[in-house]
């Protein structure tokens, strides 16, 4: 569904169903390069269960106009001027990877706005190695092959495809393909240089949830706990077989452990 | 350059992707699983599986899990988002058109073509609303001519037939995504192996995995496969994946799905309506063939080489039409597209015409004589005394055949078994 936001047009999946201002909202938050789309089964079992979903496409991303934020404060306080836009008081903040560093900061920037964040295939800080960084700078195929490969667990083109028939490699390659030049660099980039996490973290007032992949090869579970330590009473859950692309990789164990977190 | 990971090989995809051991077993080998349905775990598990917000399989007729192995392996090794495995090739092309298009649209289509494809665009579709201008696909401009403004599809044959044609396929997917349309090419002759389409522009393949990829010619597939790199919303050509559709829950594919729209509404409808799905067994049985692929094509264009080179200088032979040969119009860029060989299958006229064709075929001992191509075993027919027996010699020639024309699909046996065979057969011929 297609709104404005700062006079241009910004594009949430809704599950088809048009937003009412007397349902819980949760806004997912897309990760560096992607899209609404990322969230496909999850988003779609929430707003099929009584909520309003709001899957964004960022700015420059997907469907959504204009030029991408360049950093995850503008990220944020995007999100929060499409609830302004929508009349919508309050919502959950669910966020992946680079989206959870914006869930992490509308969560402090506004808490009495946010009830709860779930922070998935998160790290912080959120370090992009220089060499991947530099290829995203030079849109050269080479950080779109690092997107891909990094962000699966090692065995994924190994092994089958919880998705019948669908290759996640080639999917992910397909979605980077269709990327503005500069897009994956600004994100990348926007997570590299984001060091605002400990003065979020401090006030946060919401519950969290963070959801690791045990494989996850780009944002490693290791530095997800240590990040999960910063915020007093977060839940961890760890998802045995993913990578970072927990969506994709598990996608049933991910919306249980989302189920789980929404039903306390 | 940046140093970066790496994917795995080709030979390593061809084994292993899209299945891991059995988690239930530890079952290396693929399992089949031989069932028509699955157990939900409770309502609430049916329901949200059925309104498509968990992975996972309800009825074979949409998914099974042996053939969804069978499709992510042939995605993966053709770099498509995902695939969908079919009853047969000519499944696979059905569903692809259905999926795009309503009576009322229209396909340009090489005239270069296997009859069955020509039956169904030329013939068979015509009879549902869908339109086909065929035109000779050596010059790509003759695509970009026969466009109108409710094409919806071009197509063509990554080597074509019977005259083994090269699709120009980065010219020709030019030609479509100047005009906000896709190419389908059915990749069949070529295998992944020894070319992979969408590395050169083209958005959607198939393969009648009857052939090469299964080798062995004992199960009827097919295998569609999507890109996910056309834009349908870009577009703007494509409500049946950009609109909401009310045959299914108003569900706008694109916006749901973004890369893979195409697969959704393929598989939620076509398989759903036209119900033309894989058996487990036949996915087992091509992925048996798949998993030694990269070994035996190498073998199909060797001994094919050698079986040229022998008919070429043969003074029985009127003419041998391959790529492979300089004489070939397309040989230039056969060259440039398929850098490892042009496949296995081939034509050549034999001096003497029918009667002389049908003689040769009869005193062949190693070559089957049979209406099929792709498989481990050789492989020969005459058009004109059998599948065109009918025509005469002058609407022959308007099909590209000849009265003498043979068709070859050499397999893996000895080469010079193979050439001593095609030898006594020649001399038999000329008697």
């Amino acid at each position: 569904m297609n709104f404005t936001v700062d006079g241009r047009q910004a594009f949430a999946y809704t599950a088809a169903h048009d937003v009412d201002a007397a349902k819980p909202t949760i806004v997912f938050v897309h990760g560096a390069g992607l899209d609404h789309s990322w969230w496909g089964l999850q988003s779609r079992y929430f707003g099929y269960h009584g909520r309003n979903v709001l899957a964004v496409d960022l700015p420059g991303h997907g469907r959504s106009e204009g030029m991408p934020l360049a950093t995850i404060g503008e990220m944020a306080d995007w999100v929060l001027r499409l609830l302004d836009a929508l009349k919508l008081p309050k919502a959950a903040v669910v966020g992946h990877s680079m989206g959870s560093l914006v869930a992490l900061e509308c969560a402090a920037r506004r808490p009495e706005r946010v009830e709860r964040i779930a922070l998935l295939g998160t790290a912080y800080p959120m370090k992009v190695g220089e060499a991947f960084l530099d290829a995203a700078k030079r849109n050269d195929q080479a950080a779109y092959d690092m997107e891909t490969i990094w962000g699966h667990a090692p065995q994924v083109p190994l092994g089958g495809n919880p998705n019948p028939g669908m290759w996640m490699y080639g999917d992910t390659l397909a979605r980077l393909a269709r990327l503005a030049p500069g897009v994956l660099f600004n994100d990348l980039n926007a997570c590299n240089s984001y060091a605002g996490g400990e003065a979020a973290a401090a006030k946060v007032k919401c519950p969290v949830l963070f959801i690791l992949g045990r494989r996850d090869q780009m944002t490693v579970p290791k530095a997800g706990q240590a990040f999960a330590q910063m915020l007093p009473g977060a839940k961890v859950v760890q998802i045995a077989p993913s990578g970072h692309s927990l969506m994709a990789e598990s996608p049933d164990a991910t919306l249980d452990a989302l189920i789980e977190f929404f039903r306390a | 350059m940046a140093a970066g990971p790496k994917y795995p090989g080709f030979d390593t995809l061809a084994l292993h992707a899209g299945q891991s051991p059995d988690p239930a077993t530890g079952s290396r080998a693929v399992p089949i699983y031989q069932t028509t349905s699955y157990v939900f775990r409770d309502s609430e598990h049916a329901a949200s599986l059925f309104n498509m917000e968990r992975a996972g399989h309800v009825y074979s007729r949409i998914s099974n899990p042996t053939v969804a192995v069978l499709e992510e392996r042939v995605a993966a090794l053709e770099g498509g988002v995902g695939a969908i495995a079919t009853a047969s090739g000519q499944a696979a092309l059905h569903l692809a058109v259905a999926t795009l298009m309503d009576a009322g649209s229209h396909i340009v289509a090489s005239n270069s073509l296997y009859g069955g494809s020509h039956n169904l665009l030329g013939y068979t579709l015509k009879r549902f609303g869908i339109e086909t201008t065929f035109v000779a696909p050596g010059t790509p401009e003759n695509f970009a001519k026969a466009i109108r403004p409710n094409t919806r599809l071009l197509f063509g044959e990554t080597l074509g037939n019977p005259g083994l044609e090269v699709l120009d396929i980065p010219a020709v997917s030019k030609v479509a995504h100047a005009a906000g349309l896709p190419l389908l090419v059915d990749a069949t002759f070529t295998t992944p192996f020894l070319m992979k389409p969408f590395e050169h522009g083209a958005d959607l393949l198939y393969h009648s995995a009857t052939k090469f990829l299964g080798g062995h010619g004992i199960a009827i597939g097919g295998v569609l496969v999507d890109s996910g790199r056309f834009d349908w919303e870009k577009s703007g050509k494509f409500p049946q994946l950009t609109a909401p559709y009310a045959g299914f829950h108003n569900m706008d594919f694109e916006e749901e799905s973004g890369t893979r729209a195409f697969l959704l509404r393929a598989r939620r409808e076509g398989l759903r309506d036209f119900g033309a799905c894989m058996a487990p067994m036949t996915a087992f049985q091509i992925l048996q063939g798949i998993e030694t692929l990269h070994l035996r094509m190498p073998r199909h264009v060797e001994n094919t080489r050698k079986v040229v080179q022998f008919l070429a200088a043969h003074p029985a032979v009127e003419k041998v039409v391959t790529p492979e040969l300089p004489g070939h119009p397309d040989h230039a860029l056969a060259k440039r597209l398929l850098p490892k060989g042009c496949g296995a299958v081939f034509t050549f006229d034999i001096k003497g015409g029918r009667e002389a064709g049908k003689r040769f075929i009869e005193a062949l001992r190693v070559f089957s004589h049979l209406a099929n191509v792709g498989d481990a075993k050789s492989l020969v027919i005459h058009p004109a005394s059998t599948t065109h027996y009918r025509m005469t010699d002058a609407d022959l020639a308007k099909a590209g055949i000849g009265a003498g024309t043979v068709r070859l699909s050499i397999g893996l046996e000895d080469a010079a078994d193979l050439v001593e065979d095609l030898g006594r057969a020649l001399r038999a011929a000329q008697k």
